[in-house]
């Protein structure tokens, strides 16, 4: 009997395909349905953001900022205030502190809800999609009415934000809570228990604590492998410490600690603390200015910091290099994503080839943060 | 431990190998010889009091006179964090790799090569990663001039304010 004859094949995947979340690129080396090697290709979404930043100047920048990560764009706004507060010592008025994590708290929302409607989409199914996109329009809806811009804000500024909240704003966001909380086991009921669901995502390229801290992981990938780490509790900013919240860890619940079915669940348990701290500062928030006077002409002096965030995609650091003039001398941000991203090409050794979307859904990759 | 506790012990052990300790804040760093970088990187990650288990950013900075490459290191053992950083001749900069002791140095060492040309001796994949194979010169670099032209794409256009005006 002749032997079949086997030999590996090169796949191109993207640059522009449904399932890569933004214009990124992989080079397949598999052999059949088998990956050798994922190799990743990006930079497609190169804006030279870091380049700009030192061109226009430090209040200049804050719109650019959004379009780091134009899915949970708050963030990057307050990365960058909190830099610039930090080096030229600037305090947030207090209502403008709650405003900031009442903001942000609702875009980590947004985010989580995409992303788990994406890995819906991304294994073929469309409804969780759409389910989870019609709560995230009531958001974008709220976000809205807050600063008139449902994608990229540029609602922050340095020494707080730009508008407070509008009236009878505070009473429609408790009511949008109230409606949410239900739907999120809804969710889950349709999807993240479906058994359908967990067989295709559990024991899927689980990723060890060491291995997840040697790459550098941040935010829920990491808290999936089971490090209890979070910005918001362990190196306090702004006035999360006056919040109770929990933060959840990969169980391997239903395969391994750190497969891609605890990194899914990971952003259905933040979204149920994120509105957790959101009924609180909702509740407890004090009157007064939002916004610190701060100079038009701004200019820190010579020196440089680093401040961590935890934005949707986890840990993101901004590093700023100030020489004492109008505009920064360098600019850096650290992502999750970029760092999510180095570590595909190792985690797909031997997956599936169907699998490696569910790695990038579950990774929570978005393009535009890896390359900036 | 106190990033100044942490320097301490850095001079105590490699004490002509510190350069420089800056401790005012906001930006704590300690400045290195590229010679030691290594053998102070591997000290880190591996004392059990200090266990830098994380790099957690690596940057590069064009100083006018040099180039600074950036490491952030941060321990979630025992949750405390330091930077160092290491100034290379703006002619030719090259440093040694610490891919090997941080995995995720990897991709991080590929970006700074790519915008700022720093050359990681013994790095495993030394390519461009986010500009194209074939773009002159490095973005990041404060001399770095901008080509009027890329494969025949011009890489400037005229404001489409002023053209409106023109066509009044």
């Amino acid at each position: 009997m002749s032997t079949l004859r086997t030999e590996e094949m090169t796949l191109n995947m993207g640059p522009q395909h449904p399932s890569t979340h933004g214009v990124l690129r992989f080079v397949i080396r598999a052999d059949g349905e088998v990956m050798r090697e994922a190799i990743p290709d990006v930079g497609y979404l190169h804006r030279s953001i870091e380049k700009i930043a030192e061109k226009v100047g430090y209040h200049g920048f804050m719109p650019y900022t959004d379009r780091v990560d134009y899915v949970c764009a708050m963030f990057t706004n307050q990365g960058w205030g909190m830099a610039c507060e930090r080096l030229a010592n600037i305090e947030v008025p207090r209502r403008g502190e709650y405003c900031r994590v009442i903001a942000a708290e609702f875009n980590r929302l947004a985010s989580h809800l995409l992303t788990v409607g994406l890995m819906g989409m991304d294994i073929g199914a469309m409804t969780p999609f759409l389910h989870a996109l019609r709560e995230r329009e009531m958001i974008n809806d709220l976000i809205e009415e807050l600063c008139g811009a449902r994608l990229t804000f540029n609602y922050m500024r340095i020494g707080g934000v730009a508008w407070d909240l509008p009236p009878g704003w505070r009473e429609k966001a408790v009511a949008y809570l109230d409606h949410l909380d239900p739907i999120i086991t809804e969710f889950n009921a349709l999807f993240s228990y479906n058994k359908i669901c967990v067989q295709r995502l559990a024991n899927v390229a689980p990723i060890s604590a060491e291995e997840a801290v040697n790459y550098n992981l941040v935010g829920p990938n990491l808290r999936a492998s089971g490090v209890k780490w979070d910005v918001r509790r362990d190196m306090p900013y702004s006035v999360y410490p006056e919040f109770d919240f929990n933060i959840p860890t990969g169980s391997g619940e239903w395969g391994t600690v750190g497969d891609s079915m605890d990194r899914y669940m990971m952003r259905i348990r933040e979204m149920t603390e994120s509105s957790k701290i959101l009924r609180q500062a909702l509740a407890q928030i004090p009157d007064g200015p939002v916004l610190a006077k701060v100079v038009r002409n701004f200019k820190p002096p010579v020196g440089e910091c680093q401040v961590r965030v935890e934005s949707a995609r986890g840990d993101q650091g901004w590093y700023v290099v100030s020489d004492g003039t109008a505009n920064p001398w360098r600019v850096h941000v650290r992502t999750g994503s970029f760092a999510a991203m180095g570590m595909i090409q190792k985690l797909s050794r031997g997956l599936m080839i169907a699998d490696l979307v569910v790695l990038i859904a579950s990774l929570d990759v978005i393009a535009p943060e890896i390359d900036r | 431990m106190e990033t100044v506790t942490i320097f301490e012990r850095l001079q105590q052990r490699f004490g002509d190998n510190m350069l420089e300790v800056a401790l005012k804040p906001p930006g704590l760093f300690a400045v290195i010889k590229p010679e030691a970088l290594l053998d102070i990187c591997r000290y880190l990650r591996d004392d059990p009091d200090v266990a830098m288990d994380c790099l957690s950013n690596q940057t590069g900075v064009d100083r006018k006179d040099c180039v600074e490459v950036v490491y952030h290191l941060f321990s979630y053992r025992l949750r405390h964090e330091a930077v160092l950083k290491v100034r290379l001749p703006r002619e030719s900069p090259a440093v040694p790799t610490v891919e090997h002791i941080w995995k995720s140095a990897n991709w991080m060492e590929r970006e700074i090569f790519d915008l700022l040309g720093v050359t990681f001796d013994g790095h495993s994949d030394m390519r461009r990663i986010l500009m194209p194979e074939d773009w002159p010169g490095f973005p990041l670099r404060k001399d770095f001039v901008e080509p009027a032209e890329y494969h025949g794409i011009s890489t400037v256009r005229e404001s489409p304010i002023l053209r409106l005006d023109k066509k009044k």
